[in-house]
């Protein structure tokens, strides 16, 4: 095994248009480093390091790669330069095993596959990596934090020795996002690789990273050793003189005779796309003015619960109620009954990646007046006027309104959509992960929302796997295990502890 | 080749991007598919070389051919006005995200229903209730076979592609069982055929203008299809589901329903195409309505880019290299599918010519990156 190597930018410029994207970024990250790179949504950290890896040409600016000047003029020269990156999505086959992922990675494959020999090399490579993988299951069936070490493998595998990392943990828990940064964090003690990581934790940086970068608006503001710069000074680096705004408070609500409950869940069956059961006699209900928060360990159900709840899968069994009444996920029913909400992964879910800001900030309201005239007629200047508005208000960053939103940053997206939900009277808010990638005074402000929205009456239901979260935000907190929900308390009534236990089914 | 990537329409916009970044955008959108229609030239050219045939006489018999003469115009554009119909029934269900191949069935059916319809009618009615009668039938089943694979591929998850592309080979079965069987006229010998709706029944073309109706037609439904997905609600809803079908799921939006619907519509207009093949030119149906508009059609959308203002000029460009085939056949001695060889050509070169968007770097300042 070859040791690490050391990356630097000089001068790096990206420009969209008429947009400073990025503007003369010099980072330095020697070999054997363990670098974070921080910075707000909209920063510019992605475009940065996919013009390090070549995904986009810079438009001024140089890589040294060991201190000497080389052209990266696409993914497969960076590869070639031993430089390989983890991106926030999984790039892995999931039908696949992580054997045959790591073998089909190497591109070059031959026809007919010797696998006695190729399980023999690979089990030589997995001796030299502390990382720890079941090799023979199909990716599906394994849990998060075993995909992103298996990404993660792929670029040893594939004897790259610097590693860029766009915030890997994001779909991790903590505990899985400790061990692997540990892992790595002991691999670039030895030597081995070098890791340049964007993250939005504070608590990761000061963990494990040795050295830190800070952008803010395409520029770098900041750099330091992890340690020497107090968390105070990070925060005060990413977003300069903002101020941020005051936390918004918990306004106790009096008990309303008879209220009718917002949301009902009754007996509630649903399958994943195999036909497996997932969600299992799954009783629940949010009153209005509350947030119940549904913590659990991702994969018990909790994705395939929302999608059924949202009309994304068909409703095995069970009867779902709003506001006292049977409700179907039809858009008449979600506008009637004010349904909203905030699924994972925006982009994937709740947005049309390559239609325009400005329209999608749109897709819940193009249907009716004002933006829907006599038959259905557009008035498109109605729309853009709405979504500049929108924009403002909730600070997206973006090029302009027309700009695909694609091309948006991860946060913003995410403010985007956020933005369109809460943008009319809503009465009950489905948000799952809402703070997933975003920076923490992002993370605030969007938490400040939904305290709003549910201080106005709003019942919210909200799914997350950062117990802190729900412990800040929920009223209530049911731990879903299994499909069903194993337990519900009043935040007040219960502790970590005892939601822990109940999370790992006990 | 990823025909369904292919298929992918131009993010539609009725938000627009400053003006200079939306003229260099459209500016790639007619610049590529120029450039793989010269590179297809090219090819074709060397292809004709080496069978020892001059291209230049070649491509100037095709300008001579399609568009040299006044009659030349007129077999032109007579040829091309099935063309618009059936090009926009792959263009529409294109933004919904469906790969329609199938157009082709319609027309048939579209056809036969419109013959069908004036056996009985013929000289009972007047000429325009007759003529409407049929439109309004062909246009009916052509909705109701291209709108059966739309159905399909939602109720039972069956590939449009594939299902639109078997219909269209039982349509053309239904057809010749029925004019060689139950709707024969027992007048046509050799050339088995329904009875003819009459001389007096049949289209003119457009007076004063000489060009036929169904292209007048072909124009005002591509205009009036191109609001529609530009402009309304209706669009906008199919738009969202072509371009996340997941997204529109959650939006609650009706996606079956569009999906039938954007189908519907495709088959109304190679329906149409049908009859206006009836009324305009053969005045009976027969054998000869399965003469490829359905497939060129394909061709003429993807070449458009889906965007059905586009379809027009180029089913008129396909229309001519059609038109162009006799002439062709008679002075070169080339046999006359050898048209059919370069239209063959443009489509392999256009859908290589794809990877091509977003690439090149003049069309880029401004645009996405
Ligand atoms: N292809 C593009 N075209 C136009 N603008 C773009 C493009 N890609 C990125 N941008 C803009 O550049 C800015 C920086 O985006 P980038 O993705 O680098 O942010 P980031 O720091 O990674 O943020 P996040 O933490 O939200 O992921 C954003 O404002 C974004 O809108
Ligand atoms: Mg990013």
């Amino acid at each position: 095994m070859s040791g690490a190597i050391g990356l630097a930018t000089v001068g790096m410029t990206k420009i969209f248009g008429d947009f400073t994207a990025l503007e003369d970024v010099s980072i330095d990250v020697r070999a054997g480093d363990f670098h974070a790179l921080l910075g707000e949504n909209g920063a510019g950290k992605s475009t940065l390091v996919k013009c390090m890896m070549g995904f986009q040409p810079p438009t001024r600016g140089q890589v040294l790669l060991d201190g000497k000047p080389v052209s990266i003029a696409d993914p497969r020269a960076a590869r070639d330069l031993g430089i390989g990156m983890v991106y926030q999505h999984f790039t892995l086959v999931p039908s696949f095993t992580a054997a045959e992922n790591l073998v089909a990675a190497r591109g070059h494959v031959p026809a007919v596959v010797d696998w006695a020999k190729e399980r023999k090399s690979l089990d030589a490579f997995l001796e030299t990596t502390p990382f720890r993988v079941p090799l023979d299951r199909p990716v599906r069936e394994l849990a998060a934090g075993e995909k992103q070490k298996l990404e993660i493998l792929k670029l040893l595998y594939l004897d790259q020795r610097f590693l860029i990392l766009d915030e890997p943990t994001s779909v991790l828990t903590p505990g899985e996002a400790d061990e692997i940064l540990g892992l790595l964090r002991g691999m670039t003690d030895a030597g081995l690789v070098s890791v340049l990581m964007i993250t939005h934790k504070f608590r990761e940086v000061n963990a494990f990273a040795r050295n830190l970068s800070v952008l803010r608006r395409g520029r770098l503001v900041g750099a330091g050793a992890v340690g020497k710069v107090t968390t105070a000074e990070m925060t005060q680096m990413m977003v300069g003189d903002a101020v941020p705004r005051p936390r918004a408070a918990r306004v106790a609500h009096a008990p309303v005779a008879d209220a009718k409950r917002a949301l009902e869940v009754v007996a509630l069956y649903a399958s994943d796309d195999a036909g497996t059961p997932r969600v299992r006699e799954l009783d629940l209900h949010v009153e209005p003015g509350e947030i119940l928060g549904i913590a659990g360990v991702s994969g018990n159900g909790q994705s395939e619960f929302i999608e059924a709840l949202t009309g994304q899968r068909p409703i095995d069994d069970g009867r779902v109620f709003v506001a006292g009444q049977a409700f179907s996920p039809t858009r008449g029913d979600f506008a009637r009954f004010k349904v909203f909400g905030l699924p994972e992964e925006p982009l994937r879910n709740a947005a049309v990646p390559r239609m325009s800001v400005a329209e999608n900030m749109a897709l819940r309201s193009f249907d009716r007046a004002p933006i829907a005239g006599v038959f259905g007629w557009l008035k498109p200047a109605t729309m853009r006027a709405r979504a500049r508005d929108l924009v403002a208000r909730y600070r997206v960053k973006t090029t302009s309104i027309d700009a695909a939103i694609e091309t948006l940053s991860g946060g913003n997206v995410q403010r985007a959509i956020l933005a369109r939900e809460l943008s009319e009277a809503v009465d009950l808010l489905i948000v799952v992960n809402p703070c997933f990638g975003l920076d923490f005074s992002s993370a605030a402000e969007i938490r400040n929302q939904i305290l709003e929205a549910r201080n106005k009456g709003t019942a919210v239901l909200l799914v997350s796997e950062d117990l802190d979260e729900i412990l800040e935000l929920a009223d209530r907190v049911a731990v879903m295990s299994q499909g069903h929900i194993a337990m519900t308390a009043p935040i007040g009534e219960t502790d970590r502890n005892a939601i822990g236990r109940a999370m790992a089914g006990h | 080749m990823d025909a369904s990537h292919a298929a992918a329409p131009a993010p539609g916009g009725l938000v627009s991007a400053g003006a200079g970044a939306r003229l260099r955008q459209a500016a790639e959108y007619i610049a590529i598919p120029l450039f793989a229609l010269a590179v297809s030239a090219f090819l074709f050219s060397l292809f004709l070389l080496a069978l020892g045939h001059s291209p230049s006489e070649f491509f100037s018999l095709l300008w001579r051919g399609g568009f040299g003469t006044a009659f030349s115009w007129r077999n032109t554009l007579q040829r091309a006005a099935p063309l618009v119909l059936t090009a926009l029934a792959v263009a529409i269900p294109a933004r919904i995200g469906l790969t329609i191949i199938g157009g082709e069935g319609a027309v048939v059916l579209g056809g036969l229903a419109a013959a069908a319809i004036a056996i009985p009618l013929a000289g009972m009615v007047p000429t325009i209730v007759l003529l409407g009668c049929m439109a309004i039938l062909a246009a009916t089943v052509g909705a109701g076979w291209i709108g059966l694979a739309g159905y399909l591929r939602h109720a039972r998850n069956v590939n449009e592609t594939i299902s639109s592309l078997l219909l269209a080979y039982v349509a053309i079965a239904i057809l010749n069982f029925t004019v060689e069987g139950p709707l024969r006229d027992p007048g046509s010998l050799n050339k088995p055929s329904t009875p003819p709706i009459g001389r007096e029944n049949m289209l003119s073309p457009v007076p004063g203008l000489e060009v036929p109706w169904a292209l007048v037609v072909g124009i005002a439904i591509a205009i009036a299809l191109h609001l529609l997905m530009s402009r309304t609600a209706f669009g906008f809803a199919a738009r969202v589901t072509g371009g996340n079908p997941r997204a529109a799921r959650a939006q609650g939006l009706p996606v079956g329903r569009l999906i039938v619907l954007c189908t519907a519509i495709a088959g109304a207009c190679a329906g149409l195409a049908g009859f206006f093949e009836v009324a305009g030119i053969h005045g009976n149906a027969n054998a000869a309505l399965a003469a490829g508009y359905g497939y060129t059609g394909i061709l003429v959308a993807f070449l458009a880019r889906h965007n059905p203002i586009a379809v027009v000029p180029v089913a008129i460009l396909f229309g001519g290299i059609a038109a162009a085939g006799g002439l062709i056949q008679r002075r070169m001695g080339l046999p006359d599918a050898t048209v059919l060889l370069l239209q063959a050509t443009v489509f392999v070169v256009l859908l290589a010519s794809e990877t091509l968007y977003g690439r090149l770097r003049f069309f880029k300042a401004g645009a996405r990156a």
